[in-house]
């Protein structure tokens, strides 16, 4: 709590510190300086090696060589714990959190309140309450974690730390599952602790915040100090360069030169489809080669649309058709058979199984659409596999990995690429870019197009709106759970989504230029 | 709170089962037979309570009924060949088991083993022991054994709550409050969410296990104790396969197999359903005790099921609750 370095000087000092896993040196002889009161970036590609310094550093993993100084003294943390009592606190990138406890216990897990050895609930869940409206959160902390969003997990996690950062905050890409409101609710508080003389590290491949929020950068490379810049004296070019070590080809914020592509014929349609308390009743044609992208603040129905087409929520009102024909979808099941598929938000925690390899994460749906009387032969499934590792640019690109050692990132794109294997008539891609580098997210933009081009009906909900109006043929615009405006052609660019989201002026216009 | 619903229905299940009772035989509704179902099971009860630890924090122990076995002859042995003063072999038997939990504990968590494996290796060592001390019945006559079985409060109606029924009862309150209203116990309860995630989170993984193990090891060796005083004898073969029916309490009574969900309440319900049939069977007196055995099956299968059922419900429930997030 107190601020025990004076702004701007050395407060963690990271000195040739190296780490291989087996012959995978994921870490080389890299240097970091965080100072007091600093908000830095720590940015790279998927696989740089961003997490990896950041579990080395705080104990989880032990390290090969280099030394760590906090405030002048060396540190050796040999575990998460011994990190926190150091004064370094952490969410690390695969959220840490116990669905199973309520909120408050997740807050206070390990220092709660207590009096003669009993926790002090009720002071434990004042507290909470407390902790969490900071960050403009008021919910119930005494149910279990689980029953919240993934929003509402993350925040949980975020606040954890904040309360426990003595002097270090380290954050893993805490805002790839927030929205505009909650990412300043963030800034705000991480600003707040800066001036405390905290010292926050920050990662995140959202450039835009790196530039409004972080007063210095550093760059990792393939597990190399690329560089440390500060943000004012780094273009936006020149930092893309070093964290790619290339150009980006092309800009992804232009809208694909409007080539009026042949939109294909109707390949599901929903009429009057909805359900009380879920989404109000819609009308949704979805034609073979299209991209709808559904655009709203979160908790405006994105989500609740998408799970309803899917059948993983039960429509009360209206009717489906696939092809011309009717159909019931009422469980994902059924959506499944009928050639549909659906990369949930949730992904990141629930989608990967961490033993399997990255082939067989990535036949896994293809595998259950065919029943279990048709196996992929050993060939095919290599075939697939080596197909979408390059495709998607997956590293790195060993198909018999197992996908619990890949950076956070590639995780993300396997899952990606476990749905598009099943080459589904209509697939529904929620958040799809999330926690993706600046250049893979090019690259799985310029993929949504092709796949469309092969008459694949697209579905995308997405809060990054320069993303959605760049791929979309029409985008949908939600609104307190209700579809309240269409836009089409020209009429797609942000500023009339944001219009469109704000139109009553009610639901604030924070969705900002996310 | 957290598996409340579960086990409400236990609890439901507990109240007709007896209302059955009831209904059959007039006379069992009487604090005599209450007074008997904890006496009877006072050595499972206490057992059932450190097995609900270990398996909220997402493990198991086998262990525990050949530990009960070596506790009552160890007691036996020491009291009736040593003349060593009763609570001299007592405290020296829980040192023991102690001692022996905190080892498995130790292998579980050093050599990240599964705790099936090293807790059934466990229960062979302590099994094997006990036959190693000696193979047959040895009766205790110690003084101390008379004043504690003859020690009871007396109840309206002429049942006797015998000092070993209190000991399970207080054994249970103990371990409600350990697991609901410490940071011990909420550890225990993140352990079962998830291992790595409570590591992240700061907790001592390590040590938490080592005292789980620990913890039921303890018990068991308590249960033994009362086992002792229940049957006035030490003999090898005693409480085999108690494990499978502490289990059995312990998952009829709501807590999950996987971990991280469950209650101590639940425990003795779980336990005193167990004692109810057996009861019926008692009062039937044409049945076989195996009955006990099959119905326990069905009431564990349906459970299981239940909470199958349960668990699949919650994850199709839709969409996880927005946050009230003001502007
Ligand atoms: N536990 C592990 N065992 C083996 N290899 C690992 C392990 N964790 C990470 N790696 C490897 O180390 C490299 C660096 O991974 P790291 O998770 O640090 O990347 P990152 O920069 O955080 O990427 P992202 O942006 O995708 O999260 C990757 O090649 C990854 O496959
Ligand atoms: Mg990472």
């Amino acid at each position: 709590m107190n601020a025990s370095s004076d702004p701007g000087s050395a407060l963690l000092e990271v000195r040739g510190l190296s780490k291989s896993f087996g012959t995978l040196r994921a870490l080389q002889e890299v240097d970091f300086t965080l100072r007091a009161g600093e908000i830095h970036a720590l940015l790279g590609e998927n696989g740089a090696g961003k997490s990896t310094l950041i579990k080395t550093v705080t104990g989880v993993f032990p390290r090969d060589t280099g030394i760590v100084r906090l405030g002048g003294a060396e540190v050796a943390p040999r575990s998460a714990k011994a990190a926190v009592d150091a004064g370094i606190a952490t969410v690390y990138q695969e959220v840490n959190l116990l669905l199973n406890l309520s909120v408050a216990q997740n807050l206070y897990l390990g220092r709660q309140p207590t009096r003669f050895g009993l926790v002090r609930e009720a002071e434990m869940r004042r507290r909470a309450a407390e902790l969490l409206a900071e960050f403009d959160l008021h919910i119930d902390v005494a149910e279990p974690l689980g029953n919240y969003s993934v929003a509402v997990q993350h925040i949980t996690a975020i606040a954890r730390a904040v309360d426990q950062s003595a002097r270090v905050l380290i954050l893993d890409e805490p805002t790839a599952s927030l929205d505009r409101h909650e990412v300043e609710i963030l800034f705000a508080v991480m600003r707040k602790l800066a001036l405390r003389g905290i010292g926050v590290i920050f990662v995140t491949h959202f450039l835009d915040q790196v530039y409004e929020i972080c007063d210095r950068i550093t760059v990792l490379r393939n597990g190399r100090l690329i560089g440390e810049r500060e943000t004012a004296e780094l273009p936006r070019i020149e930092l893309i360069r070093m964290m790619l070590g290339r150009e980006l080809a092309g800009t992804t914020s232009e809208r694909a030169a409007a080539k009026v592509r042949q939109a294909g014929e109707v390949c599901a349609r929903f009429e009057g489809y909805g359900k009380v308390g879920c989404v109000a009743p819609f009308n949704l044609a979805l034609r073979r080669g299209e991209v709808i992208g559904l655009a709203g603040l979160l908790g405006s129905g994105r989500t609740e649309t998408a799970r309803l087409v899917f059948g993983a929520e039960r429509a009360d009102s209206g009717s489906a058709t696939v092809e011309g024909k009717p159909v019931r979808l009422q469980s994902p099941r059924d959506a499944v058979a009928h050639g549909f598929g659906y990369c949930p938000e949730e992904r990141k925690t629930e989608g990967i199984i961490a033993d399997l390899t990255v082939r067989e994460n990535i036949v896994l749906a293809l595998q259950a659409k065919r029943g279990l009387t048709k196996p992929l032969s050993r060939a095919e499934q290599e075939g697939i596999a080596i197909r979408f590792i390059r495709l998607l640019d997956i590293r790195p690109p060993e198909p018999e990995r197992p996908i619990g050692l890949l950076s956070g990132g590639n995780q993300q794109k396997v899952l990606l690429a476990r749905w598009l294997a099943t080459a589904p008539r209509l697939l529904v891609l929620d958040e799809p870019t999330r926690g993706i580098d600046v250049g893979a997210h090019a690259e799985i933009i310029r993929l949504i197009r092709e796949l469309c081009d092969d008459g694949l009906a697209l579905l995308v909900i997405s809060s990054e709106l320069d993303e959605i109006v760049t791929y979309s043929d029409r985008v949908i615009v939600l609104r307190d759970r209700a579809h309240i405006d269409e836009l089409e052609g020209e009429a797609i660019d942000v500023s009339n989504v944001l219009a469109a989201i704000a139109a009553t002026g009610t639901a604030g216009a924070e969705a900002g230029q996310a | 709170m957290r598996g409340l619903p579960p086990v409400a229905i236990t609890a439901m299940v507990f109240v007709a089962g007896f209302a059955l009772c009831t209904a059959q035989f007039p006379n069992f509704a009487s604090t005599r037979v209450a007074a008997n179902l904890l006496t009877d099971n006072a050595f499972l009860g206490i057992v059932a309570t450190g097995m609900t630890f270990v398996i909220i924090s997402g493990g198991i122990d086998l262990s525990v009924g050949s530990v009960i076995g070596f506790t009552t002859v160890f007691v036996a042995l020491a009291i009736e060949r040593l003349g060593v003063p009763p609570l001299v072999a007592f405290a020296a038997i829980l040192l023991l088991c102690a001692a022996f939990g905190a080892a498995m504990g130790a292998i579980i968590h050093v050599f990240d083993m599964p705790p099936f494996i090293v807790t059934l290796a466990g229960m062979f060592l302590a099994r094997g022991a006990s036959f190693l001390m000696s193979t047959e019945s040895t009766p205790i006559t110690a003084p101390l054994y008379s004043t504690v079985s003859d020690f009871a409060l007396r109840l309206p109606g002429g049942g006797r709550l015998t000092a070993i029924a209190l000991i399970m009862l207080a054994v249970v309150a103990a371990g409600a409050a350990l697991l609901h209203f410490t940071r011990f116990g909420a550890n225990v309860y993140a352990l079962g969410g998830s291992r790595a995630t409570t590591a992240l989170m700061g907790i001592p993984v390590g040590s938490m296990t080592v005292r789980i193990y620990m913890l039921s090891s303890v018990l068991a060796g308590l249960a033994g104790i009362v086992f002792s005083f229940y049957t006035a004898a030490g003999y090898s073969l005693s409480a085999v396969g108690v494990e499978l029916d502490s289990i059995a309490a312990v998952v009829i009574g709501g807590t999950l197999l996987t971990g991280g969900q469950g209650s101590v309440a639940g425990t003795l319900l779980g336990v005193l359903i167990q004692g109810l049939i057996q009861t019926y069977i008692n009062f039937d007196g044409t049945l076989s005790s195996w009955w006990t055995k099959i119905v326990t099956g069905i009431l564990l299968f349906a459970f299981i099921a239940l909470q199958q059922a349960m668990l699949g419900i919650a994850s199709r429930a839709g969409p996880r609750k927005a946050g009230v997030l003001k502007s």
